[in-house]
């Protein structure tokens, strides 16, 4: 395995838009939101910016092709743009360019913006499109809900796990997201609900209900990285510094596999959790990460991802929810800005909302929902695409030391 | 004795069965008159069935077991052929994997294109596949809505041992217009029946007959078993007394349980009196349209042994009755419901994916490598499998006709579809190779990790801008006695 990037690349500031049905903002809006705030926190003008990647996951559907839409909304200094797609992991792919380009040595200090504008699209969830010439002959074009509500039923099959318990465990899950969005300001979602509200809600795709389902919103969330020695410059004492990033992107194996993949769990997420840990040198997952953000698209996703990042022992997740161990008061907190649950799912986003989130959580400045234990380490984990067929990011940010 | 005849022989029709009390109670309030057809069931095809689909299942029940290599035509009779020109008949060739070097030939334009393609098939030399299959689409409230039914019918004819050979044919050619639909047009225009009954069965008809009796001199009391494709019981009768045939030899024409299924419908009763035919038994198989095809068959010595695998019974039998009136309105494009942005996704079938992938699409192809024997669907240039990374290796695998097994599903209420839910999911081969795919017929209490499914050819979109169909496969559950 190569040596990886541990500690040699700083956050040095982060910006997040606040999420949810932006009706009266375009793309360039949500993406000079996020950026005000980012470059502010970093405190340096933006001539000093020698590269930027921008995410965006339905770019047909929106802002268009190309890096050009980053460049002319932020009127970048004539530096290169890198435009991204990567399914729902479009964000973190984002920023690990930007991060590989200063580990790399080739910018200084280069910006990661993630940007979706879905709510010009008409559609209710996520737009319907193709998949490809040869996909669409003889592939599923299923909604993102049917895709993963299949983790369920060979998942009860194989740990034994009765219909009710699983509902119930995937139920918490969405229970406690809410409450946790409840307190978060930025938040698209900002409703406590009860687990019989869950439970009883209309039926999206078997065994999914409506609150089984992340919201889908509009936003923007972007980054500034640097070396460790140009965050000191500019006068972070303790910066948070980029541990480990890993992506892994399926080859067709579980899809196509006979046999191979029994549809209990993400081989894109166990892959890239094992490379991130030893990236990061992290031995006991369970114990040493303090905080928790996880592509929660739907409830089940985060109920099995608490596995896949070796958290929770394989098919004892449900368990360790019903305990309120990913509580926000529990042991290793899960989504506690809301998630995409309820923060909001702007697809290009996503990635960099969950580093952003951390980053605030390792600097105390996480407000009404900061974590009082000092967290030191903290993982997100970003998910694209379907549990058959997938790209998935895992980012782990720490602080010094850690 | 000649080895050339009927070899073996294949119906299919589609599961629901529309309540024609439903129809009528829908419209008595303006077709009063329409009372007296309000009785039994009608078969009626999902949405994602057509002729070519209903056509491709019958031609699967009837070369069940047998090498395909072997067929050297076919013939897809049909009045109501999906495509106006492009060979339908070629894409049931391509579903069933037949060789390229086989003459195909769309048949119709007339009630009797089925009997007239099995007549010049059986005069021919060659192994030909004749297949009748017609969705047809009448007016909410016409008699046609209640008397058809959906369906399909196959006859292999060739060489080998056959279960029935021709005796005697005899076509007459009349332009008689009982009903007619010009090219374009969605529904047949209907003259009186009276004057059918009257010119048409018992005149053109029944002399048709009487004139291949006389000649072939054979009695009318001789036939053992006789197929009079007509929904009107009382004509039936009629033309059973003109001609003397004996008491119990026309067979039922099913009209109570699946409706007259179109030009398949003289061959899928041809099926079922093959089906109860004693070697040596005669057989009368008429089709009528613009004139007139009769043909007379004995049944061989070989039919003793004939065992189809689903008799015409047990698919007649194997039926859901359905009181949803709508739904069939809607499946037949006769109402026009709000079906929502998600069906607005361009279904645009390019040409030269279509033709680059067509085994693999309508044919169902997968691969299995030779060294590893590794199975997968779609081929690919490297194979799938992790253990053995080889390149160039895969070799034609067909999965069609394998039973699969329940991976994952899902029941999916927002994605679009025409009869939601839609299940799909991920289904594992036995003897290798995974699919992602629909399912179709199925409820909650048909899909559990696990259970057994088979293959059928079905509509997996339309390209309503363009008018293209696009045909792949879709799991539906494995019922004991199923192929």
């Amino acid at each position: 395995m190569a040596r990886g990037i541990k500690d040699r690349v700083a956050i040095v500031g982060m910006g997040c838009s606040r999420f949810g049905e932006r009706w009266n903002d375009d793309a360039e809006a949500l993406m000079v939101e996020a950026f005000d705030e980012c470059i502010a926190d970093a405190g340096i003008d933006v001539s000093r910016i020698d590269a930027a990647w921008l995410g965006v996951g339905f770019e047909a559907q929106n802002i268009g092709p190309s890096g050009i839409p980053l460049a002319t909304a932020l009127r970048l200094p004539d530096i290169g743009v890198t435009k991204v797609e990567n399914y729902c992991a479009t964000g973190t792919d984002s920023f690990r360019g930007a991060v590989y380009a200063v580990a790399s040595g080739a910018a200084d200090i280069a910006l990661a913006m993630g940007v979706e504008k879905l709510k010009d699209t008409g559609y209710g969830g996520l737009p319907a499109r193709s998949r490809g010439l040869n996909f669409d002959m003889y592939g599923v074009t299923g909604s993102a809900p049917g895709n993963f509500a299949q983790i369920a039923a060979p998942y009860r099959a194989k740990h034994g796990v009765s219909r009710d318990d699983l509902k119930r465990a995937m139920a918490h899950v969405s229970v406690k997201s809410h409450a946790n969005g409840a307190r978060n300001p930025k938040a698209h979602l900002r409703k406590a609900i009860d687990i019989e509200t869950v439970l009883n809600a209309p039926m999206i795709a078997e065994p999914l209900g409506l609150f089984d389902c992340c919201g889908v919103s509009d936003g923007a969330a972007c980054a500034i990285v640097t070396t460790p020695e140009i965050a000191r410059e500019l006068g972070r004492t303790d910066p948070v510094l980029v541990k480990s990033i890993q992506l892994v992107t399926s080859n067709g194996w579980e899809l196509q596999h006979g046999g191979g993949w029994d549809g209990t769990y993400f081989h894109t997420t166990r892959k890239a959790a094992a490379r991130a840990y030893a990236e990061a040198g992290v031995t006991d997952p369970r114990e040493e990460i303090d905080l928790l953000e996880v592509h929660d698209c739907f409830s089940i996703t985060e109920l099995v991802t608490m596995e896949d990042l070796f958290i929770s022992k394989e098919g004892q997740a449900w368990k360790d929810i019903l305990d309120g161990f990913y509580d926000a008061d529990g042991h290793t907190p899960c989504q506690i800005d809301g998630g995409l649950k309820c923060f909001g799912h702007p697809i290009g986003a996503s990635g960099l909302r969950m580093i952003y989130e951390n980053y605030l959580q390792l600097q105390g400045r996480a407000g009404e929902r900061q974590r009082a234990d000092g967290p030191k380490l903290a993982l997100s984990h970003n998910l694209g695409g379907a549990p058959i067929q997938n790209v998935s990011a895992i980012t782990i940010v720490g602080l010094e030391g850690a | 004795m000649s080895d050339f005849g009927v070899l073996s022989c294949g119906v299919y029709l589609p599961r629901r069965r529309l309540d024609r009390t439903a129809i009528y109670g829908a419209n008595r309030w303006f077709a009063p008159g329409l009372k007296g057809l309000a009785r039994g069931h009608r078969a009626v095809a999902n949405w994602d069935e057509d002729a070519v689909t209903m056509a491709v299942e019958a031609a699967r029940a009837c070369l069940d077991g047998r090498d395909r290599a072997a067929v050297e035509g076919l013939t897809l009779a049909s009045v109501t052929h999906p495509f106006a020109d492009r060979a339908n008949a070629g894409i049931v060739k391509e579903a069933l994997n037949l060789s390229d070097g086989i003459a195909a030939l769309d048949a119709g334009g007339s009630m009797r294109a089925a009997t007239s393609a099995l007549r010049d098939a059986l005069e021919g030399s060659r192994m030909r596949l004749c297949i009748g299959s017609d969705l047809r689409k009448a007016r909410p409230a016409s008699e046609a809505e209640l008397v058809q039914g959906d369906g399909a019918a196959a006859i292999l004819v060739g060489r080998g041992a056959p279960i029935a050979r021709l005796v005697a044919s005899h076509s007459v050619t009349v332009d008689f217009v009982d009903h007619f639909r010009a090219s374009g047009e969605s529904f047949d225009y209907q003259w009186e029946s009276r004057w059918v009954r009257e010119e048409g069965h018992l005149a053109i008809l029944a002399d048709a007959v009487q004139a291949l009796l006389t000649e072939a001199k054979v009695a009318a009391g001789d036939i053992d078993h006789a197929v009079l494709p007509i929904a009107a019981g009382g004509t039936v009768k009629a033309i059973a007394r003109k001609l003397g045939l004996k008491d119990g030899a026309v067979l039922d024409t099913l009209s109570a349980e699946i409706g007259d299924t179109g030009t398949g419908h003289p061959l899928l009763l041809l099926t079922r009196a093959l089906e109860r035919a004693s070697p040596g038994e005669r057989i009368l198989v008429t089709g009528f349209g613009q004139g007139a095809d009769v043909l007379l068959f004995e049944a061989t010595e070989a039919i003793a042994d004939h065992r189809p695998q689903r008799t015409v019974a047990a698919c007649v039998e194997d039926g859901v009755a359905d009181d949803n009136y709508m739904r069939f309105l809607f499946h037949r494009g006769l109402i026009d419901l709000e079906r929502g942005i998600r069906a607005e996704l361009d279904q645009k079938q390019p040409g030269t994916t279509l033709y680059r992938k067509r085994t693999a699409v309508l044919g169902l192809v997968g691969s299995r490598c030779s060294v590893t024997g590794t199975v997968q669907f779609p081929p690919s240039a490297i194979s799938v499998d992790p253990n053995g990374r080889k390149q160039g290796t895969q070799e034609d695998y067909p999965l069609a006709d394998r039973t699969a097994r329940i991976v994952s599903y899902t029941a999916d209420a927002l994605g679009y579809s025409p009869d939601p839910p839609t299940y799909y999911g991920t289904l594992d081969f036995d003897g290798g190779g995974r699919l992602v795919t629909e399912f179709a017929e199925v409820g909650p209490d048909d899909v559990e990790v696990g259970r057994a499914m088979r293959m059928v050819f079905r509509i997996k979109a339309e390209d309503e801008q363009r008018h293209f169909t696009k045909y792949f496969w879709k799991a539906v559950p494995l019922n004991e006695g199923d192929a």
